[in-house]
C-alpha cells in the first residue's frame, strides 16, 4: 500500500521581480515529497530560499511555475480564499514574525483558529489552555501580544499554529528569537507532537530543532544540495561524559 | 588531570583512591570517570616536579597507603593556573584539511564532505539533546556541560555553512 504524501512539490520554482526589474530567482527546481508523520528541518545559508519554500508551500506566496500537492490535492493553483480555506482546516503556519492579532488577548489569539476550525468553544479554551500550559505561557493568556517578550510572542505563535490541531504544521524559524530555556520548551512540544503523529516542515538554523527532525533538507541558491535521514549512531545510553570524550 | 587533583589536595591531603571519588561526586555524569591507575601516574608525576609530597601511613592487613599532600610550589602553581585565561577550543582542523585538500585529490568533492559532516554534527546533536532529556534535572554541572557541547556543535554547523557558501 502507498501512502498519500502530505506535501509533494514537483519542479517548485519561484522568481521575484527585483527593484530594477531583473529577475531574481529564489527557489529553483525543488522536488519534494514528505510523508504524514514525517519532521522534515529545512537548513541552508540566509538568502538560500528556504523562508520562500516554505512560504510556497503554505500558499503564503504564489509559486512562478511547478507544483504543489497538499494531501493528494493539487493546492497550487488555488485561489487566494481557496487557500485560506485549506490553511484554516489543514495547516498550521508559524511565521518568524509571529503575526499574532494585536488587539485580541493571548487566549484568544490561540483560540481563534481552533474556533474558525468548527471546535466547540470549550474544546477550544481546553487545547489553549493545554498549549499554553506546555509552553510556560498560562499566566501570560489575559496580556496583550505588544505586552509579551519577542520569545513570548514566538511561543504563543506556535500555540495558535497547533491549536487547530492541523495535519501539516509548517514553521519559519520557530525558535529564532528564544534563549535556551524557552527553546528548551518548544522542543519538548515539538518532539511531543511529533510522536502524536502530526507532520512537521520547519526552515530552522537551530541545530538543536533540526536535531529532532527525521530527515533533514539543505538548499543552497535554491536548490537541494542535500536530502536524507539523521541517523543515530549509536543506541541510547550513555552520559554526557562519554560525549565530552566523544567531543575531546 | 594535574590542575585538577591539586586543587583537590589544596583543600585537604588524600590518597589516590579518594581524590578518584571526590572527582565522581563533584561532576557527578558530566565527566568520564577518571582512571584510577591515571591518578596514581599524575601523582607520581606531580611529585617528582616537588608539587606534591606523600607520606605513608601503616594500615593493619593491608599494605601501607600514601597520603598526598601540595607543597608551595605546588599551590603557587595551581595559583597561577586559576588565575590565567584558558585558551579557547580551537577550530576542527581536521575536517577542514579534508575540506580544503579533497577536490585536490579527486576522491571527493566538497559537497558531499559538507552534506556528511553535517548529518553527522546533527546526529551528535540528537544525542546531546536525549542525553539532557536522561539528565537528572538537578544535575546542574552536567546539564551545563551538555549545553557548552550543543553551543559548540552549533558554532561548527554555522561554519560548515559559511564553508559551503565560499568554497566553490
Amino acid at each position: 500500500m502507498t501512502t498519500t504524501p502530505a506535501i509533494r512539490a514537483v519542479n517548485l520554482v519561484k522568481i521575484y521581480q527585483s527593484g530594477r526589474g531583473l529577475p531574481v530567482p529564489a527557489v529553483r527546481g525543488v522536488d519534494l515529497t514528505v510523508d504524514p508523520g514525517e519532521f522534515v528541518a529545512i537548513m541552508g545559508p540566509s538568502g538560500s530560499g528556504k523562508s520562500t519554500l516554505i512560504h510556497l508551500l503554505g500558499g503564503l506566496d504564489t509559486r512562478t511555475s511547478g507544483e504543489i500537492w497538499l494531501d493528494g490535492k493539487r493546492a497550487d493553483t488555488l485561489s487566494e480564499s481557496g487557500w485560506a480555506v485549506l490553511r484554516r482546516e489543514k495547516i498550521g503556519f508559524v511565521f518568524q514574525f509571529f503575526n499574532l492579532v494585536t488587539n485580541m488577548t493571548v487566549a484568544d489569539n490561540v483560540e481563534l483558529p481552533a474556533l474558525l476550525g468548527g471546535a466547540s468553544p470549550r474544546h477550544a479554551r481546553e487545547r489553549r489552555e493545554y498549549l499554553l500550559g506546555e509552553l510556560g505561557l498560562t499566566d501570560r493568556a489575559a496580556a496583550a501580544p505588544a505586552q509579551l517578550s519577542g520569545g513570548e510572542q514566538q511561543r504563543v505563535a506556535l500555540a495558535r499554529a497547533l491549536a487547530n490541531q492541523p495535519r501539516l504544521l509548517l514553521a519559519d524559524e520557530p525558535t529564532g528569537n528564544l534563549d535556551s530555556r524557552n527553546t528548551r520548551d518548544v522542543l519538548k512540544l515539538l518532539s511531543r507532537v511529533h510522536r502524536q503523529g502530526q507532520t512537521i516542515v520547519l526552515v530552522t538554523h537551530d541545530a538543536r530543532v533540526a536535531g529532532l527532525a527525521d530527515r533533514v533538507v539543505s538548499l543552497l541558491d535554491g536548490e537541494i544540495v542535500d536530502d536524507g535521514a539523521i541517523v543515530r549512531r549509536r543506541g541510547p545510553g550513555g552520559t554526557a561524559g562519554d560525549v565530552v570524550e566523544l567531543r575531546g | 588531570m594535574r590542575q585538577s587533583l591539586l586543587a583537590l589536595l589544596a583543600k585537604e591531603p588524600a590518597h589516590g583512591y579518594e581524590l578518584k571519588q571526590a572527582l565522581e561526586a563533584i561532576f557527578g555524569s558530566a565527566y568520564p570517570s577518571p582512571n584510577i591507575g591515571q591518578i596514581y601516574v599524575t601523582l607520581g608525576r606531580l611529585e617528582k616536579d616537588g608539587h606534591v609530597r606523600s607520606v605513608g601511613v601503616e594500615q593493619s592487613n593491608r599494605p601501607n597507603k600514601k597520603v598526598y599532600y601540595i607543597t608551595a610550589a605546588g599551590l603557587e602553581t595551581l595559583q597561577a593556573w586559576a588565575e590565567e585565561p584558558t585558551e579557547g577550543p580551537r577550530v576542527r582542523d581536521e575536517f577542514f584539511m579534508k575540506l580544503v585538500l579533497a577536490p585536490m585529490t579527486g576522491l571527493s568533492d566538497r559537497m558531499a564532505l559538507i552534506n556528511r559532516q553535517r548529518r553527522h554534527y546533527l546526529s551528535l546533536m540528537r544525542e546531546l539533546g536525549e542525553l539532557a532529556e536522561r539528565t537528572d534535572p538537578g544535575d546542574r554541572v552536567a546539564l551545563l556541560l551538555i549545553e557548552g557541547a550543543m553551543l559548540h556543535l552549533q558554532a561548527d554547523l554555522d561554519w560548515l555553512e559559511r564553508c559551503q557558501e565560499e568554497l566553490p
